[in-house]
């Protein structure tokens, strides 16, 4: 297992330096050679996880080191769907490296865990578990497309046309593949939250407990929705939306990781190490 | 045999001198008829564009034939010699392939780049076929030329980027909008490089061109040349809540579409994307504009910087296609210098012999036991075919020698049938 998710890393970051090296020498037979690399990183992590998921029968987020490995995973996932639609080439670039510093990250960490399996084997934890992954796995992305909206909108406001002008694709093509991430990760997430409560009802016989990585989660849940109405209901776009998405970021990172490390609950035991 | 080029361009020759010597398209099969019909010149081909006039020759001496194409020159244009001749420059064999592979890949335009010329190369090349004035030697060299031409359109960037202002800001749209399909345009005013970028945003398959005028019969006239819609110069605040990109170029001394214009437009455009495009001097826009949430402004100067930008960005990818052309001018000259009749025979025995060598193996495999004797015997019988079959041949590739204006067809036509090359 652990060779496997080796050879996921090493496919990982060959794809990563493809990417690189499109965004540096814009040359066609980087990327493909990237991407190549990438999708076989991708097939093999899922592997992994499959060959976990059959033998453990739940889900592999015992402790940190497998939540983010389980987050690298998820975000690598939406990435290569989202890429196959919008053909945005330079984003490998970013996602590429987030998702193998990620796992790197997982792979450092002790491989103790500290969640009661049992606890993890029900359904209703299935679709908990990983529609909350692939909802912030999306959002993960929608940061990164709007960080080079950012980019590529200043240069073009402030009229420098250098390396980015070049190289990032358009304004139209950024929003609208950070329009539908937000759009794609924001029922995940709902669906997550849902399944959450329906399971701790089954299990505690409560909804809602205000554990801090719920309340925190539906903080999240509430930026997520602000953007979408923005967007659907007020026409915001472009430079507004990209900083919201980014702010996003910040949000879904401290409810994955901060409120685990920083403050109490029963969210607590996914993330310690 | 040898190669020659005669002709004059807009760095060697002012355009007074151009106009004169200038060539129309129709013309020129006829005249290169006649200049072949000269002994010195074997092959002739001629580009004339408003830039250059220039005659390709092949012939059995290089001087002889750079004097008949200038006495050509000036008994057609019935001018004297020596009213052009300092603006003439001559390169003969390699110089020559270089010069014509820099032309045709757009290194020696006046506009390094610019892709036209690789069609007008094309088409003189389409009438010398059609007066049949060219053979082997040029036929090679223009084919030659255009996969050059090829080659450095797509291994450098030579051709990357606008480098004109109309251009540029179709460029920078593409950079907004991605697709300019169905954008919305308003033309403000009127003037020959906002109505080329107009044209272009239409061969960008932009449409609903709205144009705006002071005087209402203007906008109805130019509406008309872009099939578009004529709107009242009142009315442009209105039309800015529709249209996605304004190019603006009026003669007012004021600015016409100011801040709280763009602002109220933004509002009802729901945000969308705006583009404008301010060619006019004094400007047309607000440059403020710039500031509000997708809106964009450039004038003409932020056109020209990126155009200046782009321009030295060639030249460097220019040095980069000079390598490509050296070593074309080097493959040239290669199999020229095999348009011999000894590497020709040489070449043709060896194919042959391959041939025999690689049969004859193929069939023994299936045949076992033979002897040496039978196997001595089987290899006599296919040399003896092979040199057999290629006697009358080479003595008639041999025999071409006496006559010298045909040989090269002859070995040409040797080559290219047996594949030699």
């Amino acid at each position: 297992m652990e060779g496997m998710l080796i050879l996921a890393l090493s496919c990982y970051v060959t794809g990563s330096a493809g990417y690189v090296g499109y965004l540096l020498a814009h040359k066609e037979a980087a990327h493909t050679f990237g991407h190549a690399f990438f999708l076989a990183g991708v097939l093999c992590h899922t592997l992994v996880l499959g060959i976990s998921f059959a033998v453990t029968g739940h889900l592999p987020v015992e402790n940190l080191r497998e939540s983010l490995g389980f987050l690298a995973w998820a975000v690598a996932l939406v990435f290569v769907a989202f890429q196959a639609r919008y053909n945005l080439k330079v984003l490998g670039a970013l996602a590429g490296p987030v998702v193998f510093v990620a796992l790197i990250i997982s792979l450092a960490l002790p491989p103790e865990a500290h969640a009661e399996p049992e606890l993890l084997k029900s359904i209703w934890m299935f679709f908990h578990i990983s529609a909350i992954f692939l909802g912030d796995g999306a959002f993960v992305l929608a940061a990164l497309v709007g960080g080079i909206y950012l980019l590529q909108e200043r240069a073009i406001k402030s009229k420098s046309h250098g390396f980015f002008f070049q190289r990032l694709p358009s304004l139209q093509r950024l929003d609208s593949m950070g329009y539908a991430l937000v759009a794609f990760g924001f029922p995940l997430l709902t669906i997550g939250m849902i399944t959450g409560f329906i399971y701790a009802q089954t299990v505690w016989g409560r909804w809602w407990s205000w554990d801090p990585k719920e309340v925190w989660s539906l903080v999240t849940w509430l930026i997520y929705a602000a953007l979408l109405h923005g967007r659907m209901v007020k026409g915001w776009q472009g430079r507004r939306t990209a900083i919201i998405a980014l702010i996003g970021l910040f949000v879904v990172l401290f409810t994955f990781l901060g409120v685990n490390l920083l403050l109490p609950g029963h969210h607590g035991q996914f993330a310690i190490f | 045999m040898d190669i020659v080029l005669v002709g004059l361009n807009h760095k060697t020759a002012p355009v007074h001198i151009r106009e004169c010597l200038a060539f129309p398209g129709e013309e020129i099969p006829k005249a290169l008829v006649r200049l072949v019909q000269n002994l010195a010149i074997s092959e002739a081909l001629m580009l004339s564009t408003c830039n250059r006039v220039e005659v390709l020759a092949a012939g059995p001496c290089a001087s002889d034939a750079t004097g008949a194409i200038k006495e050509f020159l000036a008994r057609e244009k019935s001018l004297k010699l020596k009213d052009f001749e300092d603006s003439l420059y001559v390169c003969e064999s390699d110089e020559a392939c270089r010069h014509l592979f820099r032309v045709t890949s757009s290194l020696d335009s006046m506009i390094v780049g610019e892709p036209q010329i690789l069609g007008q190369v094309k088409e003189s090349y389409r009438q010398a076929t059609l007066a049949k004035t060219t053979g082997v030697i040029l036929n090679k060299l223009m084919h030659r030329g255009f996969s050059v031409a090829k080659r450095i359109r797509k291994e450098t960037g030579i051709g990357d980027h606008a480098v004109s202002v109309s251009y540029a800001a179709v460029e920078l749209a593409k950079k907004i909008f991605d697709d300019l399909l169905g954008r919305k345009v308003l033309l403000v005013g009127a003037g020959e490089m906002a109505e080329l970028a107009v044209e272009h945003l239409i061969n960008h398959r932009a449409k609903d061109i709205f144009v705006a005028n002071r005087t209402f019969e203007r906008a109805v006239a130019l509406a008309r040349r872009f099939s578009g819609t004529p709107v009242q110069f009142s009315e442009i605040g209105r039309v800015l809540t529709t249209v996605d990109i304004v190019i603006s170029s009026t003669g007012s001394p004021d600015i016409v579409i100011n801040k709280e214009m763009a602002k109220a437009a933004m509002k009802a455009r729901k945000n969308r994307p705006l583009f404008f495009i301010d060619i006019a001097v004094p400007r047309d826009v607000d440059p403020q504009i710039n500031r509000l949430e997708n809106a964009y402004v450039y004038d003409i100067d932020d056109l020209s910087g990126i155009v200046e930008k782009n321009l030295s960005e060639r030249m460097k990818e220019a040095a980069r296609a000079e390598g490509i052309v050296d070593e074309a001018v080097l493959t040239y000259r290669e199999w020229f210098s095999s348009l011999d009749v000894v590497p020709t025979i040489k070449a043709l025995k060896d194919k042959m012999d391959a041939i025999r060598l690689a049969e004859t193996k193929k069939s023994l495999a299936g045949l076992k036991e033979l002897s040496e004797e039978q196997l001595a015997a089987i290899d006599r019988l296919t040399e003896s075919i092979v040199n057999k079959a290629l006697h009358d041949p080479i003595q008639f590739l041999k025999g071409s020698g006496h006559r010298e204006g045909k040989k090269r067809d002859y070995i040409g036509i040797t080559r290219d049938m047996f594949k030699l090359d």
